[in-house]
Order: structure tokens, then sequence, then C-alpha cells
């Protein structure tokens, strides 16, 4: 499989009134062609800002420490490569930004122009972009809305965003997004805002859609069911790094971080009674302006070990899809397990194999 | 007079949007809720779930039904009396933590604001007490009683919104979507202390969520609504082990599982009311057993609960 999107050692910090917060601390990252990445963590974890990284979107107190983002694009059959990051904010707008990389958004309310039809919207970047006519952008669109699975897409052209359901609009913004043919397409939480059945269909038409193209998606999410259906690689973030990255199968079946030990446990299981109580992560997200010494879920950790408190650890590679960074991976460290609870739920799932309720 | 806690009575809660067009947000809701237990009420949005919630604290005015709450019918004209009853007796937890707090007063006063309104105290001693103590219980600093909303996170603004509904040491407590606006780890960590401190007061909750896999945890009864209609109601069991409505069999197929294999495989049930032919103006409540009720007309009944 070809590599089309190398992120490594990526830094990236805020100015703030507190001082500087690094909230993206030397991430690695490959995407491969016709792949689906999920990227998990919790809100400050610097998994947007990662992402927005790759898309070009910096805002004003914002600096890129160090790093490299390599994109690999196929153009009349060669391969070709930029370095995204050398790129100034006009040349990402005109060659990179909608034909190349595309974004979803959270929220389908505030993506889209309330005061603009959205065959209009659809149609807009399309003639910018790739020079089409009128008729032939119109076309393509009614094209595109049929794709996303909108009804009567000949009517729904000239309605504007209010008109239309949470999910109805979530698909017009993928839409949108598909419409200049990009390579990867990047979906931050693109079913939060919406329903659990709506997030369903949602989450299965990029699917269906990704089979179709064979583009390359990156999700970022908080929900681990959302991950377990979409994902092929995983990268789990904590305080802007990424603690622990791997397979799906790696991330579910054979977790070593404890910070995805916590994740894991945390989620109410449905296909067995439930507990008593729920598994938590003791205590809160760490504060970004001042980060302890050491590793920053330590103090969250119950399997801290006394180095974890002295050094942030390095990533140890487990297998060749699957790192980690925590110092129960060093050779020097005591055997330590994961949650009783969490073993035997995943020895059910590994053993079980396709039952579903 | 019934023996429920709470017993709602075909409620229904129109809004007038001209004069040609009523939304019928709530259509004809009834269930019950027993003091101490928790009964969720789940469904996607637009399907009048917090409708009814606002509806029983009076947020808005029902349109026709009757609420009866520890015996006080408190759906149609209020008194004084009635109107203090409801106010001290049940109260409300918020969606959203960022905005459900004066962001212009201490969380000291936030916190004590119905205790100040209804002279609940003797002295500021004991009013100072009695936020330090629910403070406690909700894992918050005595010292942070003097600091604004701002200045915590979401979680703890969370804690803070039902600090405040638990002061007061109501009988009900109706949480609206409490853990929709956090992250995962707070989640599970604020339904926890939800849950130790039902048992520590005896409250009852109406806790409505559209995250089944969280509802599922946390209530004893369960009511599926939909297009405000109760489309089906039972216990927890009931309702994930024997689903009989489609509706509700579709939002059970909905909640991903965190087993990639097993989640790479399925697919989602689909359910459009338009295209199932089912009208929920039509049915009635079918009895499965004393606690299991589905809306449904005869045939549909008979059709759904043939194995």
């Amino acid at each position: 499989m070809e590599k089309t999107l190398t992120i490594r050692d990526l830094s990236v910090s805020f100015q703030a009134t507190g001082g500087t917060v690094r909230a993206v601390r030397g991430v690695d990252l490959d995407l491969y062609q016709g792949e689906t990445l999920a990227i998990v963590g919790e809100s400050g974890s610097g998994k947007s800002v990662t992402v927005k990284a790759i898309m070009g979107i910096v805002s004003s107190n914002q600096t890129i420490d160090s790093g490299s983002i390599c994109y690999r694009f196929q153009q009349d059959g060669e391969w070709t490569e930029t370095e995204l990051l050398n790129l100034s904010r006009n040349e990402m707008r005109q060659k990179i930004n909608g034909t190349h990389i595309a974004m979803v958004f959270q929220d389908p309310m505030t993506s889209l122009d309330p005061t603009m039809s959205i065959g209009m919207q659809l149609m807009e970047g399309m003639m910018h972009h790739l020079h089409y006519s009128k008729a032939q952008a119109r076309e393509r669109a009614l094209e595109l809305l049929n794709m996303v699975g909108i009804t009567d897409a000949e009517k729904r052209m000239k309605n504007y965003p209010h008109q239309l359901s949470g999910g109805m609009r979530q698909r017009v913004v993928i839409a949108i997004a598909l419409s200049c043919r990009p390579d990867i397409l990047i979906c931050d939480e693109p079913t939060t805002a919406l329903d659990v059945t709506i997030q369903a269909k949602i989450l299965e038409l990029i699917q269906e859609i990704q089979k179709k193209t064979g583009i390359s998606v990156i999700y970022i999410t908080h929900d681990l069911g959302v991950v377990a259906k979409v994902a092929d690689y995983v990268a789990v973030m904590y305080a802007g790094r990424i603690v622990e990255k791997g397979t799906v199968e790696d991330i579910f079946y054979d977790p070593r971080h404890p910070y995805t030990w916590g994740l894991l446990s945390s989620m109410p299981d449905i296909s067995t009674d439930a507990p008593d109580r729920l598994y938590t992560i003791p205590g809160s997200p760490p504060n970004m302006v001042d980060l302890p010494a050491g590793d920053p879920f330590a103090p969250r950790n119950p399997f801290a070990l006394e180095a974890d408190f002295k050094a942030e650890p390095p990533t140890f590679q487990i297998s060749p899809t699957h790192y980690a960074a925590t110092w129960l991976l060093d050779d020097r460290a005591p055997q330590v397990e994961m949650p009783e609870s969490l073993r035997s739920r995943i020895q059910a799932m590994t053993e079980g194999g396709g039952v579903c309720v | 007079m019934s023996e429920h806690l709470l017993e709602v009575r075909d409620l229904k809660q129109y809004f007038r949007v001209s004069k040609k067009y009523t939304v019928k947000a709530v259509d004809g809701v009834s269930f019950h809720i027993d003091a101490g237990e928790t009964y969720g009420l789940v469904g996607e949005s637009g399907s009048g779930k917090s409708t009814i919630g606002r509806s029983i604290i009076r947020l808005y005015t029902p349109t026709s039904g009757t609420v009866t709450f520890e015996g006080v019918e408190i759906s149609g004209a209020l008194g004084a009396k009635e109107t203090k009853h409801l106010r001290t007796r049940m109260q409300m937890i918020f969606q959203d933590p960022m905005a459900c707090l004066n962001p212009r007063k201490k969380v000291g006063d936030i916190i004590a604001q119905g205790l100040d309104i209804h002279h609940l105290y003797r002295d500021r001693e004991e009013r100072q007490e009695k936020v330090y103590r629910i403070m406690e219980k909700m894992g918050l600093d005595r010292e942070h009683a003097g600091r604004y909303p701002h200045q915590f996170s979401g979680g703890q603004r969370q804690r803070i919104g039902i600090a405040r509904a638990l002061v007061m040491e109501p009988k009900l407590v109706i949480a609206d979507e409490p853990i929709s606006a956090l992250d995962v780890s707070i989640q599970a960590q604020v339904v926890n202390l939800m849950k130790d401190l039902q048992g520590e007061l005896g409250a009852a909750y109406l806790f409505i969520a559209h995250d089944l896999s969280m509802v599922k945890y946390i209530s004893d009864r369960i009511g599926v609504l939909h297009l405000g209609h109760l489309v089906e109601t039972g216990t927890t069991r009931d309702i994930f082990e024997r689903p009989i409505h489609p509706y509700t069999k579709s939002l059970l197929s909905a909640i991903p599982h965190a087993d990639p294999r097993v989640e790479k495989q399925r697919v989602a049930i689909g359910y459009d009311y338009k295209t199932s032919g089912i009208d929920y103006t039509l049915g009635t409540y079918h009895s499965l057993s004393e606690t299991h009720t589905v809306l449904c007309t005869d045939e549909e009944f008979a059709k759904w609960t043939r194995v």
C-alpha cells in the first residue's frame, strides 16, 4: 500500500494568557492510501490541533515548533511529494485544501453558510478549484447528493441549511467535502452532534464512499465504539502525545498503555449485565500550561511507576504495527497486567467472535 | 391518590407555531416513577424527551393531561402552596454545564440560591455548612465556593450543577442529558457520582439521554420515546433483552460495540416511521408483562411478538 501522509515529530504550541500551551508534542503518524486512521483522545489532548496542522488551519497565536508533514499524491500517474508545512497559507488554500485534503467538521449547523442554498454551496468549490462551468458543477452536485443518500436531490439543491435536519446537513457537508475528489478526508468528530441512529447511518455512508472511491480517511473521535466500527489503524493521544498506536485489533485486543486500558474499561458494556459501578479514570486531564515533570498521565495512573514521575517514557515498539509510550514496557519494569475486568472482557470478545445483540 | 412518587397521565404538550401549524411535541404520554428509582427516557432529538422533563417541572404549561407529584397535582394552575412544594421537592440538572451557571455569581452562591429563595436555613453558618457539605460530597473543594464558574473544567461545572440540585434534598431530580457534553472519561465519573448520591439521599431520577449504553447502566426502568409517543416502556432488562417495537430495536442496533470484529460486519437496523406503516395515534398500550408495555395496534402486537 502507498503511504500518502507522513507526519514526523510534529510539535505545535499556543501563546495563551497563562503561558505557552504545548498542545502537540512530537507526534509521528502515517496514513496509507485507502486506509482509515482514527485519532482518539479527550478534549485538549491535541487531536484536533494535529489535523488542523495538516489542513494548514493555523490560528494567530499558534506556532509550529518542529516537525514535518509530508504529503504524497499521484499526479498524471506519477507520485509527487510536498512538504505541507513549507507551503504558505495561500498555496495551501489553492493547491491542497478541498482538492487534495478535505475536512468535515463537527457541527453541521455552523459549517454551512445559512444565507446560501446548499446547491450553490456544493457548486462553489468545484467552479473555483476545478474550473467547472455552472452546468457541469450542477450535474456533479446532483450526483454527489444522490451518493450521500439525499432523496429528491433536484429539489434539495434549492433548500437552505435551516430547512434540513441535522443528519441531512451532515450529509451535505460530506458531499461538499467530496466534491473536488480529495485523496484524504478528515472527519473531526463528524457524528458527535448527531443521534445514535443517525450516527450509524453517517458512518456507514462514509465507509461505503471509501469503498467506492478508495480515499483515505482520518477520524477524530472520543467514542471507542465509533473507532471499532470504522478504523483500520488507531492512535490514542493524551496531553499532546501519542501514547499508543496500532492496528484496531492491537488496540482493542492487546492494549498496553494504562490510559488505553482506562478508556476501554470505562466504556459501558451493553452485551453483559450492568456492573454496580462503571470503571473511571481518576482525576481530570492535566493543565497544558505547566505540565508536570515526567509522564503527564502519571498522576491519574493507578499503575504508575516511580520512573513515570521523573521522566517521560519513550515510545516502545511491541510489534511492527504496535507502539506504546509507557515505562511498563521497559525491561527493568515489573510485570504489570491489565485490570482483571478488562482482561475477561477482551477474552469474551476474542472467543465469542461475531455474536451480536 | 396514587402511591407513586410521580404519575404522568396522558401528558400533551403542543406548541403553536402559527395559526395553521401546531407542533405536537408530546402527544399523550403516561408513565410513573417510584421513590428512589431511576427512570431513563431515551429517544432521538425531536422525540420530545426534554420537553417532557420541562413540562413536569413546569418550565412549560402542559396543554392537557395530569402530572401528580407526591399526591399533589402540579399540571394545572399552581397556587402558592403547590409552587413551593414543586420548587423545593423537585430539581433539575441541565445539559450544558457551560451555559447553565450564572457567570457573574460565585459558585457558593450559585449552589445556595435555592436555599436563599426558600429560606431553608436559620443563620449564615447553617447555609455555609449545607453548601460545604454538598460540595464535599461532589468531590469539590471548600475553597472552590469563592470561585467563579469559568475557573472550572466541564466535569467540575457539571458537578456544581448537580450540587445545586441536590442541596435542596429533592425527592425527584430531572436530569436532562447531564453527561452528553462531557468527555468519555468524565462521563463515567459523573454517572458513578450520581448513582452514589442517589443511594445516600434516596432521590428518584428522571434520566433523559440519547446514549443507551449509559442509560442502561443507571436506570431501573426505561421509556423509549419517538415523535412524542412513548412507544415502549419496561425494566432495563425488558428493553435490552426483549425489545418488541421496531424503533426500540433500531435504537439498540445503533449502539456501537467496543469490539472491532463484531462492529466491522454489523449494519444498524434502519427505521423510518413514514415507510414502516405504523401509525402511533392508532396504537394502544399492550402489556407483555407487569412491567413491560408497548404501543401498537392489535395486529402489530400479534406480528411483533410472534417468534
